[in-house]
Parts: C-alpha cells; structure tokens; sequence
C-alpha cells in the first residue's frame, strides 16, 4: 500500500494514518490531499495520527506543509489524537507545528474545524 | 596463607559437624544476647544447621576469602535469606553480623582441640577467621540494601502521593504540586500528566504551583515544554499559584516562561478554564450575597 | 556489549527497519514508553540524516552496560563527504539540504550522548547513546 485513503465527509476531508509512516507515503498524502482538497473545495482537513507511535521531524514537516498549503486553498488543518510521548519528543527536539491546530481526538477535532469555517 | 588445601582441617570440620552446631546453638541461646522475642528456636536451629553444613561443604571446596565466588553461591544466597528476614524481625544489622561472628567461639575451641601444633592452631584460627568475617560483613551489606530498597520505594511512593492529577470538572485536571522540583521528579510529574489528558480526554490541566519553593531555569523549561506537549497534543496548559518571590527570583534569573498563560490563583485558573469551556458559575439566590 | 544488531541504511524504507531493531532493544532493556519513543525517534533522524547527508550507510546498535546501568549504543556510518563543520551542524535551524534543521540538533536532545566522529578516507560516524536510568 503506497496511499492513505482520504474520506471526503460533508464540507471535511478526514485522513487517517493507520501505518507505518514512510517517507514515499508521507510525501504521497502530501500531493494526494493538496488535490483533494481544491477538487472537492473542502473547507477543513483532518489528520488523525493516534495510530502513530513516533512521529518525526520528517512527518512532522509534511504535515505543516500540507496545513500551509491547505490553508493557501482556503481550507484549515486540524491535527488529533497525538500521543503524549509523541508530543514530549516533538517539543524536546524543538519541532514546532506553526499554523496546525490541534484537538485530543477526531470529535474534537471536527467541532474545532466548524467553529473555525463558521468564523 | 597456604596454597594447598588443608585437608586435615576439613576431616576435623566434616567429623565435628554435629558437635559444632549444638554448641554453636547452645551458646547461642544462652548468650544473654538471644532474641527470643524475635526469633524461636527452631528457626534458629534451622538456620545453624544450614549455615554449619553449608559453611563445611563450601570452606572444603575452596577456602579462599573470596565469598562473591560461584562456590560460595549457595552461602551468598542463605545469608541473604537470613539478613533479610532478620531485618524484618526487627533485628540490629550487628545482631545479624554478631550470629555468623558467634560461630567463632565453638569452632575454634574445636580447632584447638583438634589440632597438634600451635603454629597450627594459629593458622587454621586465622584462616576460618578471615572466611567469617566476610561472611559476617556480608550480612551487613545485605541489611544496607534492603534498607536501599525500601527507601527507594518509598521514594517512589511519596512522588505519587505528592503529585496526583485530579479532576476538577468534566474535562479540567488540576495538578498541584508541592515540594521542590527536581528535573526528574518533574519529568515523571509530567509525563503522568499528559497521559491522564489523553486518556481522560480532557480539555485544560492546571499546574498549580503554590507549594514549589523554588523554579529554576531547568524546571521553567520543563513546564514549558509540558505546555508545548498538551498543546500537540491538542489539550491547554494554565500554570497557577506562582508567588510574588518566584515570581521575583525568575526575572532575575532570566526565566522566561513563554507565551504560557499563567494565574495567580487557583480559582482564577478554574475561572479562566470554565470561561474556555464556556461554562459559567451563578448564584442561585442572592440572598447569600453580602453575608 | 550484551548484544548487536546491524541494519543496512540504503532507502527510505531502511528508516523502518532501523526503527524497529531499536524499538525491539529498547523493549528488551525496560525502557518507559517516553524514553523509547524518545530513543526511536532519535533513531530515525541519525538515520535519515545517513541516508541524505552520508549518501547511505548502516546502523549498528548495541546494549550496553556502564556502572551497573544499561544503555542502548547506536552508531550510524555512512561513507558520504562528511561533515564539514561538526559544531556547525549540532546548532539548532542549520540544514545544508532542505530540512527542518533538527536532525543532528534535534537527536542530541533526545539521547544521552551524541558524539560525530569523521572516518577516513570518507564519512561519518554518529555515535548516540541512551542510557535506561537518564538522570
């Protein structure tokens, strides 16, 4: 499997990663969602990653471009379900996710989203 | 020291066995010194009874002092056994040394019963003495880890006690912690912080911080980066209860806690969580106003 | 040393493999969730920063022991044009190819010890150490 499938759900496009992260694949989602996303017009993009048990800096670049060109279609990023040992890597090697939204898990993440396309 | 085993040693030890022990044990007993609030007698003839046959059947198959030896394995693991239920009796470690150093007086009546010379005498006393009194010592080292080991866990335990994440709404931890924070405690502090966020799927945690005498640079840092994390997370950070010294002392130290937010108080920061969670907290009757 | 395993680093699903053979050492040792993490993600970076920076190369880890404490050794040895500047490259944002600037940075403050020594007549060795008892 070289693709992550995308849901397209209402006015949101939902993703989920389910394995083993490699680079090809993140780079794939990369393209695959940017397409999607000015395809479909969505107005939000979510990303659950609390499958992920490392997440790095690598992954951790691909989401915040996707989250930068997202935003260029019009469309927010949310990112749910880190793990906090996750989390504590991220922030001790100094990667910070500038322009990502986060929420706890993907209801959470699905209210942020409205509340930010209403706003 | 001799190189050769002394044979007729160990026929004088393997033949007076018996003998040996029901001295050891007798004057054992009736030393003055016997516990026998802590410990009955036939424990004690037990555990005689291993050590002689133990200590015959090692001290022939290599009478060296060496007792970390594999030989003396069997021994090593018997005195352990010994100590440690010795220490949970409520016995002193000297009391535990003074039993191995007690069987001095029966056997070296025995070497010098048994033995033809004076220079012979001399060397065997010296020879069993030095074996003894390391097994002796040995015991004591068994006392201090035992000890080691229960200060450790309690250790352990007081960190739990002293730090425990509890909820103080649907979706609003608080964290208070009291006592110095050293960088590993507030690591382990932290660490179980973020998981109770995830697994609680709570919204805000409060770290109150009213009984942490000093923040340091480090301990700055590791709120930060806790802040950082339950923000990745996608989960908020308050930081409260900083006093006007710490307050103090961090400026001057060049402490910055970042763009953190941060309450006096407790209340303030459950205050500032309702506002976030758009809950709000009325009076039901103002008659209660102004009393 | 206790134990050695040796991955080849050579394409991007090599990460994987490296990721697992540490994932795997630092279950056997004990290692808390956070710490493994911390040890794995590290892991990766030294391996990529292989396969970008050093043109491909291997991994070779190993537990360790040291005053009564294990730890896991990575050494990560590429045969690409080195590093230049060593300093240069553990300062935080400095990338020489288009990357977060993390990778050595970023790994050096999830492991105990992170040492970079230059081979000859190429390359480089990057040594990373985690100790199971950190502090």
């Amino acid at each position: 499997m070289d693709r992550i499938p995308i849901l397209h759900v209402g006015a949101l496009l939902l993703v989920t990663i389910q394995v083993d992260m490699h680079d090809q694949l993140a780079t794939n989602l990369q393209e695959d969602l940017t397409l999607r996303v000015s395809e479909t017009h969505a107005k939000g993009v979510l990303i659950d990653i609390s499958a992920l048990d490392i997440v790095d800096s690598y992954i951790a670049r691909v989401v915040g471009n996707i989250a930068q060109m997202s935003r260029i279609l019009d469309a927010h990023t949310v990112l749910v379900g880190m793990r906090p040992p996750v989390a504590m890597t991220l922030v001790e090697m100094g990667v910070s996710l500038d322009g990502v939204s986060t929420a706890l898990n993907v209801d959470k993440g699905i209210l942020l989203l409205n509340k930010k396309i209403d706003d | 020291m001799p190189e050769t085993i002394d044979k007729v040693l160990h026929l004088i030890l393997e033949k007076h066995q018996e003998q040996l022990l029901e001295k050891w044990v007798a004057s054992q007993l009736h030393s003055g010194e016997f516990r026998s609030d802590l410990v009955r007698e036939d424990e004690l003839r037990e555990q005689c009874a291993s050590f002689v046959a133990l200590f015959v059947k090692c001290f022939s198959q290599k009478p060296d002092t060496d007792v970390t030896d594999d030989v003396w394995a069997p021994m090593a693991a018997l005195l352990t056994d010994i100590a440690k239920r010795r220490t949970n009796q409520g016995f002193t470690p000297s009391e535990t040394a003074t039993f191995v150093f007690s069987l001095k007086r029966p056997l070296f009546h025995l070497i010098k019963e048994q033995s033809q010379t004076d220079a012979q005498v001399t060397e065997r006393l010296w020879e069993i003495s030095l074996v003894l009194d390391k097994l002796g010592l040995f015991t004591t080292e068994v006392y201090l880890a035992t000890r080691e080991d229960v200060i450790a866990r309690q250790r352990e335990e007081m960190f739990e006690l002293s730090c425990p994440v509890v909820q103080l709404w649907e979706g609003v931890l608080g964290l208070p912690i009291i006592g110095t924070l050293d960088s590993k405690r507030t690591q382990v502090v932290m660490e179980s912080l973020l998981e109770s966020l995830s697994s609680t799927q709570s919204d805000i945690a409060i770290i109150d911080i009213t009984g942490v005498p000093v923040v340091d640079t480090l301990t700055a840092q590791h709120l930060i980066r806790t802040v950082s994390a339950a923000q990745l997370m996608g989960a908020r950070c308050i930081i409260s209860g900083i006093r006007p010294q710490i307050a103090q002392t961090m400026v001057h130290l060049g402490v910055s806690l970042g763009d953190v937010v941060t309450k006096s108080t407790m209340a303030a920061a459950i205050k500032y969580a309702f506002e976030f969670q758009g809950l709000e907290v009325n009076a039901k009757d103002n008659k209660y106003i102004g009393r | 040393m206790l134990g050695a395993e040796y991955v080849c680093i050579k394409t991007e699903d090599d990460l994987l493999l490296v990721r697992n053979c540490v994932r795997q050492l630092a279950a056997s040792l004990g290692f808390g969730v956070l710490d493994a993490t911390r040890v794995m993600t590290a892991a990766v970076e030294l391996g990529r920063n292989t396969l970008i920076h050093g043109e491909g190369g291997h991994m070779q880890a190993a537990i360790i022991m040291q005053r009564n404490t294990k730890g896991i050794r990575l050494d990560f040895e590429d045969t690409g044009p080195g590093i230049p500047d060593i300093d240069l490259a553990l300062t935080d944002g400095y990338t020489s190819k288009n990357g977060m600037g993390l990778g050595l940075g970023g790994a050096k403050r999830l492991v105990n010890e992170l040492t970079i020594v230059p081979l000859a007549p190429r390359g480089v060795r990057v040594r990373a150490i985690s100790w199971l008892d950190r502090n």
